[in-house]
């Protein structure tokens, strides 16, 4: 299997210090978990820096980074690998979560709950005291390294039955609960990222305040520090900020023309 | 026959024309000068002038002469289009109200070109949803709107006039509509009833006059404040109001800085009275009831006190520690600065969302947290019960009804516990109506279960796929073979598991108000006939309900195959029985079968609604705007559960109100009857193909 070895991705370590605004304790968290050997489970609506947050940590462990952005078909092989064939032979590669296992990287599923129900059977033994991956087509068990850690996560905020995520799974975790953070850090990291300055951060702050208002009065979710995030970059890039903040915001968030036409009213509002 | 091409009429020829059609006015007199008016205009107008003039004089002469005498104005004013509507609308007023107001509608040009080009006063209806949902945004504590004679608020309603016609046209008054709402938010954010005005306007003798100059002075106060925190919106007032009266202006700089208060606005009102001055008027600014203000705050400071309370006392029983001791209560602000911390001897306690709504809206009245709302209540779990329209019971309720809140868009909140609903089995025993639909419609049955046959799949294992879970032996030892024998093997070698399991579960909800009788009840039948014949073949889950209903206290669902009944004589004789019965109160019924439906362990919840027209009960507003906002609400909360929506409306007019209802859903208008059952069934297949 070594001739075919350039198959199996590698996990990568991450260079560049991504950026990343702590809010609470989580950071230190984190840490704690990844020394005690604890898979972590990240909770949170959606756009409010989970994925950075792992990115981050990943980083300042250096540790290797694989994420799966999970989908309603992502089956057990998607994750585990499957044989390919080369020539005449059948040759393993691995998926990403046992790719993930043997360099001993952070695996992050990322939501979750959209994955299909079979992955959970990978899952649990990774993510309780045994530490092993079973590749079941190869007979293999893996044990997972010390450095190895498993974070999954997902956004309560769906309230879809179908969307839960099972006792039986979320009680091997550690849970770190994300939220949007208050608005002075908010705008802090909207300026940082979105490359605007400090007065036009704080107006976008303003309106995204303004839609979390709506939640639950025709909107599923308000904006997200992302779609903040979004409408400074645009503006960065030299469109005007009521423009921006239209197409990133106010459109990203519903197709309810009713809605859209409020969402507007508030964008002017603020600027 | 009149010529309408060649050269234009001269003076006499004019006057000889006039003077046949306008022989009976008493103005005809005058007949010389109407000529040498109308003998510049082109031949076109010249015909056109002569033939509204002489339609006019066959209802009254002296109409005639008057459109002919005003013709060259408003011919250069309207145009041709605009003349003849002119006409018209002056012989209608005629027709409706007689001479005097016939002629005054005529004399009244600008007016009319006014109206023609919509200049007409906006309504508060037109505005209400839209500047509701924008006025929720603003702010942080809900704030209903409601049509009232004035424009003022009680700091938890804002009433604005039932129509706005201060400016020239219809969109800028709802502009004005929207400066009037946020002025009047501003006075509940921005703290104008944080003073006691009731005691510090009784200086005065003069009331009204003191009144509206306060409100005045308020406006500059909270336009500024508007301004510094939503500048956009603070630009959009400044233009609306134009430049502020002059007698304001030594003012304008006290007010307008960042800590100014009601306080500064009390002291300006001193020189403002004392000055004599009376007080301009400003379009947007709306006026103030200080009492109902104060009265409403102490509710609502009373309410609030409670459920905080409340709540304290169950965090301390919930802390382990005994009732009767007095815990040790902290409040500081928090790290950020804006937030408050609880402490209950010295560990940090989050409050329920109630409680933290109720901190927040107590500090946006008083300023702080004074010590007495801090007391917790006495021993006793933890009940948000304090909203004003729980308890309210009604004689004659039905103690087996199942209670469901509804949405009143007036206030932006829910009517707690409003609707009872009752589910009721259809009775009936006529086997026989199924049984003749299905020889009658059986063409057309055939037909939709081909249809849906094509929906039908097994999970299966799917062979030569380029990619796949596993290898597909099979394939892999053809290409082998192909190799060793030099052909070019296939790249196809995997074998992958197709999921094609219909896990589905359906609901329909069938409108069995008055207003479907007949042809429509028959309709909804045999679409219920002809969907069962072709369900039973696909396997999904799916359940019918009936719903109708008299008042809120009466909304009654009737049970026609629930999800567990199999398809059988009992079912087909209750799909026989489905009859028109009362109104249509159609967010209630929505709740309670979404409710059904998130029960069902299915993938995918399907919820079609049938009905036939707007929602409707009886007595009540659920009729207007009322309904169709509940509706509206409850598609949304059931699009939250995960479940798609699908309506179906009868509906000739297909009028625009549907686009709003079905907002989260998708809709389609039937509006011919009798294809109905054939788009039923075509409608599921859409949706529910893989």
């Amino acid at each position: 299997m070594d001739r075919y070895d350039s198959l199996s991705p590698q996990p990568a370590r991450i260079d560049a210090e991504p950026y990343y605004h702590p809010v609470a304790d989580e950071v230190p968290l984190f840490e704690a978990a990844w020394r005690r050997r604890l898979p972590v489970l990240l909770k949170g609506p959606t756009g409010c820096g989970k994925t950075r947050f792992v990115e981050y940590m990943a980083w300042r462990l250096q540790r290797p980074l694989v994420t799966v952005a999970c989908h309603d078909d992502l089956t057990t092989s998607d994750l585990v690998g499957r044989y390919l064939i080369v020539g005449n032979d059948t040759v393993w590669v691995d998926g990403p979560l046992a790719a993930a296992v043997r360099a001993g990287a952070i695996c992050y599923l990322d939501e979750i709950v959209e994955a299909r129900k079979d992955t959970t059977v990978v899952i649990h033994p990774l993510a309780d005291a045994r530490r092993m991956l079973s590749i079941e087509k190869r007979g293999e068990l893996v044990p997972a390294p010390a450095d190895f850690m498993l974070v999954i996560s997902y956004n309560p905020g769906y309230q879809s039955v179908l969307k839960e995520i099972k006792p039986s799974t979320r009680q091997r975790f550690v849970a770190l609960e994300f939220d949007y953070p208050d608005a002075e850090e908010e705008a802090v990291i909207v300026a940082a990222e979105g490359g605007v300055d400090m007065e036009l951060a704080r107006k976008l702050v303003k309106l995204g305040g303004l839609t979390r208002n709506l939640k639950g009065q025709g909107l599923d979710e308000g904006a997200s520090t992302r779609l903040l995030v979004h409408a400074a970059q645009l503006a960065a890039a030299g469109i005007a900020a009521e423009a921006a903040s239209v197409a990133a915001i106010a459109r990203a968030l519903t197709d309810d023309p009713d809605m859209t036409d409020t969402l507007g009213d508030l964008v002017r509002a603020v600027f | 026959m009149t010529e309408t091409t060649g050269r234009h009429l001269l003076e006499h020829e004019l006057e000889e024309r006039l003077d046949a059609l306008l022989f009976a006015s008493p103005s005809h007199r005058s007949i010389g000068r109407l000529a040498a008016q109308l003998e510049p205009l082109p031949r076109l107008r010249q015909e056109l002038v002569l033939h509204w003039a002489g339609v006019a004089a066959q209802t009254y002469a002296e109409i005639g002469h008057l459109i002919a005498s005003l013709a060259p104005e408003v011919l250069d004013k309207l145009g041709d289009a605009g003349f003849e509507s002119w006409v018209l609308a002056g012989l209608d007023a005629y027709d409706k109200h007689g001479l005097r107001p016939a002629m005054e509608r005529l004399r009244d040009v600008d007016g009319f070109r006014a109206a023609a080009q919509g200049a007409r006063p906006a309504a508060f209806e037109e505005v209400e949803v839209r500047l509701g949902r924008f006025v929720q945004g603003l702010s942080g504590r809900p704030l209903a709107l409601r049509a009232g004679s004035a424009a003022w608020t009680d700091t938890e309603t804002i009433f604005l006039p039932k129509t706005l016609g201060g400016l020239p046209d219809i969109v800028a008054n709802r502009r004005l509509y929207k400066a009037t709402a946020v002025m009047l938010w501003a006075q509940t954010r921005y703290g104008t009833f944080a003073a006691d005005l009731p005691a510090a306007l009784a200086r005065w003798t003069e009331r009204p006059r003191a009144i509206a100059w306060l409100s005045l002075l308020e406006a500059v106060r909270l336009e500024a404040c508007v301004g510094r925190d939503l500048p956009g919106l603070g630009a959009e007032l400044a233009a609306q109001r134009g430049d502020w009266p002059t007698i304001l202006a030594p003012m304008i700089g006290r007010l307008s800085v960042a800590d100014a208060t009601v306080a500064d606005s009390l002291a300006c009102l001193a020189d403002c009275m004392e000055s004599g001055a009376e007080p301009p008027l400003l379009i947007q600014s709306g006026t103030l009831d200080p009492e109902a203000a104060l009265r409403m705050r102490d509710e609502r400071i009373a309410r609030e006190t409670r459920v905080l309370r409340k709540a304290l006392g169950a965090l301390r029983g919930a802390a382990g520690r005994p009732a009767e001791s007095e815990p040790a209560l902290t409040v500081a602000p928090a790290a950020d600065g804006v937030t408050l911390e609880f402490r209950i001897e010295g560990d940090v306690v989050t409050l329920p969302p109630e409680a933290q709504a109720a901190v927040q809206s107590l500090v946006q009245d008083l300023g702080e947290l004074p010590p007495e709302v801090l007391t917790p209540a006495g021993p006793g779990s933890w009940q948000p019960t304090d909203r004003r329209e729980a308890g309210t019971t009604l004689a004659g309720e039905n103690p087996e009804a199942i209670r469901y809140d509804e949405w009143d868009y007036h206030r932006r909140a829910y009517r707690r516990g409003w609707c009872h609903v009752v589910e009721h089995s259809l009775g009936g025993d006529d086997d026989a109506y199924v049984a003749e639909v299905r020889t009658r419609r059986a063409p057309l049955i055939a037909q939709i279960r081909r249809r849906f046959e094509a929906l039908l799949g097994e999970d299966r294992v799917m062979g030569r796929q380029p990619d796949g879970d596993d290898i597909d032996v099979d394939a892999l030892v053809e290409a082998v073979a192909d190799r060793r024998g030099g052909r070019e093997p296939s790249a196809r070698l995997f074998a992958r598991r197709l999921r094609n399991q219909r896990s589905l579960a359906a609901m329909f909800m069938v409108d069995m108000s008055g207003s479907t009788k007949g042809w429509v009840n028959d309709a909804e039948r045999e679409a219920l006939v002809m969907l069962c014949e072709a369900l039973e073949m696909l396997g999904d889950a799916y359940a019918i309900y009936g719903f109708s209903g008299w008042t809120r206290t009466r909304c009654d669902i009737y049970r026609v195959k629930a999800f567990k009944d199999a398809y059988d004589a009992a079912v087909r004789a209750r799909i026989a029985a489905i009859e028109a019965k009362d109104y249509t109160r159609m967010g209630v019924a929505i709740r309670h079968l979404t409710g059904l439906l998130v029960a069902q362990p299915a993938r995918h919840k399907l919820l079609v609604t049938l009905s036939d027209g707007r929602p409707d009960d009886f007595g009540d507003e659920y009729r207007g705007h009322y309904g169709v906002e509940d509706t509206r609400r409850a598609l949304q909360e059931a699009h939250q559960k995960g479940i798609r929506s699908y309506c179906i409306t009868i509906d000739r007019q297909g009028a625009d109100y549907l686009k709003h209802m079905y907002g989260p859903a998708n809709y389609t208008v039937v509006a011919d009857v009798e294809r109905l059952p054939f788009k039923l069934a075509d409608i599921y297949r859409r949706l529910t193909a893989a």
